[in-house]
């Protein structure tokens, strides 16, 4: 039985690997057939970015099981840090794949520590406690990068707040600007990077899940008393997660950020934090290949229904709220299946 | 007499606050939802009065009451449509969904009033001054901070005695205890839920007209910051309690403003948060949520 279990968790893996790679591969033969239009191009590292943001959401509210409603604080996190290094590396590596390798790394980096910083409050509460102030967290981070000024000169780095107080001297570089943001960015991500980051993430995650820590957590969301109860450490083995979640987050800000000239915090706000939601809840809690293909369709809908012009986000909230209603209603669901009766059978 | 100005139009604010935090409160406490919708309700709440105001020139306090009346009908509605069939789904795709019910309305707003402005007509300033004159002049209190604060005082005063004495309010405590036991207690759960959703949504009406008097541009998006903010202020007090909402919601625009008036501008929505971070660290449920023990 056991040796069945991992052997369907090695499938559903190797399936979620090969899918990625395959849709890699399928895109980028359409787009060198010529047969993807140019915003749909655009797109493909913004899914990227999405569907890792996904994927480390997951990790927090699937696997873990806390809500999180500031995921979009570490991506800006990550997204400022890794332009920021981007930028005062362009003449000290000059190969575009090393910098951008090296900035995803300080988002990264960065992102995690700020996740470790969130992390020692945020954890001691629990459910909607612990939201509102995943939240709060979120709005802080943006309220702070609107109001900080990063400068590079020959002296090194100066970091102010509130005002522009950096004090280049001549030649230096204003790097972030308060409520300007980050401007100029050379756009250094590719849709491979984005790919390889996927991957990398999904690797992590699978691992993650399966590994002594990973199921500690899974037992702490499942019965966190039971669990504790037998001598594991909540505090510990969340704060791994949490942790290993925003630092993910933030290598996907950084990914993401560098595929625009220009940056700025409230990029990262509320919505978007909330948007990332959606794509785990619709992709299935704790199911990260569900988050990949919601994230995936959820960042493509809205330009598909382009033709609607100004109804397509409102027919967006009507799908959304259709979906919600069809996969969690009693009796729509058992609508369902009474419509597909030989599927129900195979799974029994 | 600076501080003293700061003071009211904190308490002006955060009386705004706290009549959306009621809503929330209410909801929060017989569904254990969080209605992200709450605050579009309240944008839709000012439309409404805007409209009947400003387009079919309405006397002002038929506006309000409008505006109050379709607000409680579309509460009604968006329970019935999208949160009652998921009255026993997970709270995550309850919160999905009345997120969607929050974009749909933004979107609906959008298309049917447009992305432009609207200045709210400011049809409680009336008299020269627009407002009472303190301390030789010093001191000016605004017709509107005094509706607001009243407003504000009456509403919490009605709603402590409704849920406290009528038969309905006892229904909707004991629903928010346990929905089975008041089911089989004879209690109607469904109607329960519904009128708490009319009243949250009524009060939204009313929250929106104050809002909009106070700050006059009107936009599809004006009800979500306050929306969080107010959502803020229920936890902040302690979510489900309503002397806790009207606490809250009461700190938080007084902190807000202050922290505006003497900190910094930019900085005053994260010094808020991080008062309710520090609030929520030394009481975990809020200043005056119970404190829930978990048998084993």
């Amino acid at each position: 039985m056991k040796k069945l279990l991992s052997n369907r968790n090695l499938r559903s893996q190797i399936l979620t690997y090969g899918f990625v790679i395959a849709a890699f591969v399928v895109l980028q033969l359409v787009a060198a057939g010529g047969g993807m239009s140019s915003s749909l191009k655009g797109m493909l590292v913004p899914i990227c970015a999405y569907v890792v943001m996904a994927i480390s959401l997951n990790l927090t509210v699937g696997v873990l099981g806390e809500l999180s409603l500031g995921h979009a604080g570490f991506m800006s996190v990550g997204a400022f840090m890794g332009v920021t290094a981007a930028i005062s590396l362009q003449n000290a590596v000059p190969a575009p794949g090393l910098r951008l390798l090296i900035a995803l790394l300080v988002g990264a980096v960065f992102a995690a520590v700020v996740g470790f910083l969130v992390g020692i409050p945020v954890l001691r509460l629990k459910g909607d406690y612990l939201a509102i102030v995943t939240l709060a967290f979120g709005q802080i981070i943006k309220s702070i990068f609107n109001n900080l000024y990063i400068g590079l000169d020959a002296r090194g780095f100066h970091v102010s707040l509130l005002q522009d107080r950096t004090n280049l001297e001549q030649g230096g570089r204003l790097i972030l600007g308060g409520p300007m943001g980050i401007s100029g960015i050379q756009k250094i991500s590719t849709f491979l990077a984005g790919v390889i980051l996927i991957l990398v993430c999904l690797f992590v995650i699978f691992n993650y899940v399966n590994s002594r820590t990973g199921r500690a957590v899974m037992a702490l969301r499942d019965n966190r008393i039971a669990a504790e109860s037998i001598g594991i450490s909540a505090t510990r083995h969340k704060m791994t997660a949490f942790v290993l979640s925003a630092a993910m987050a933030g290598a996907a800000g950084a990914l993401f950020a560098l595929n625009y000239s220009t940056v700025v915090a409230n990029k990262f706000d509320f919505n978007t934090s909330i948007l990332v939601l959606v794509f785990v809840v619709l992709g299935g809690l704790g199911n990260m290949f569900g988050s990949i293909l919601a994230a995936t369709a959820l960042t493509i809908l809205p330009e598909v229904l382009r033709e609607f012009q100004d109804y397509r986000m409102l027919i967006y909230a009507v799908v959304l709220i259709l979906v919600m209603l069809g996969t969690n209603n009693a009796k729509l669901k058992s609508l369902f299946e009474k419509l597909r009766p030989r599927r129900r059978e195979e799974q029994s | 007499m600076n501080f003293l100005n700061f003071l009211i139009s904190g308490v002006s604010l955060g009386s705004v606050y706290a009549i959306i935090a009621l809503g929330y409160t209410m909801v929060y406490g017989i569904a254990k939802m969080l209605n992200f919708a709450h605050g579009d309700v309240i944008m839709v709440g000012a439309y409404v009065c805007f409209f009947a105001i400003s387009r079919y020139s309405l006397p002002p306090l038929l506006g309000v009451l409008l505006a109050v009346l379709l607000c409680t009908v579309l509460g009604i509605v968006i329970e019935k449509l999208a949160y009652k069939p998921l009255r026993a789904a997970p709270s995550l795709a309850v919160l999905i969904t009345a997120i969607g019910v929050s974009y749909f309305l933004q979107n609906a707003a959008q298309l049917l009033w447009t992305s432009n402005p609207k200045v709210f007509p400011s049809f409680l300033d009336f008299g020269e001054t627009g407002g009472i004159e303190l301390f030789g002049g010093q001191l000016r209190v605004s017709y509107i901070t005094i509706v607001t604060i009243a407003a504000c005082v009456v509403i919490m005063l009605a709603l402590t005695a409704f849920t406290g004495n009528t038969k309905m309010g006892k229904a909707m405590r004991a629903c928010s205890e346990d929905k089975g036991a008041a089911q089989l207690m004879g209690i109607n759960v469904n109607t329960t839920i519904s009128v708490t959703f009319a009243i949250g949504s009524g009060l939204a009406a009313i929250a929106g007209v104050l809002l909009c008097s106070a700050y006059p541009t009107l936009v599809p998006t004006t009800g979500s910051m306050p929306g969080i903010k107010a959502f803020t202020a229920a936890v902040f007090g302690g979510i489900g309690s309503i002397p806790g909402a009207f606490l809250g919601g009461l700190l938080l625009g007084v902190i807000e403003i202050l922290a505006k008036a003497y900190i910094s501008t930019q900085l005053s929505d994260a010094i808020v948060f991080a008062v309710l971070i520090v609030v929520l660290l030394i009481k975990p449920t809020g200043l005056l949520g119970k404190p829930v023990n978990e048998k084993v």
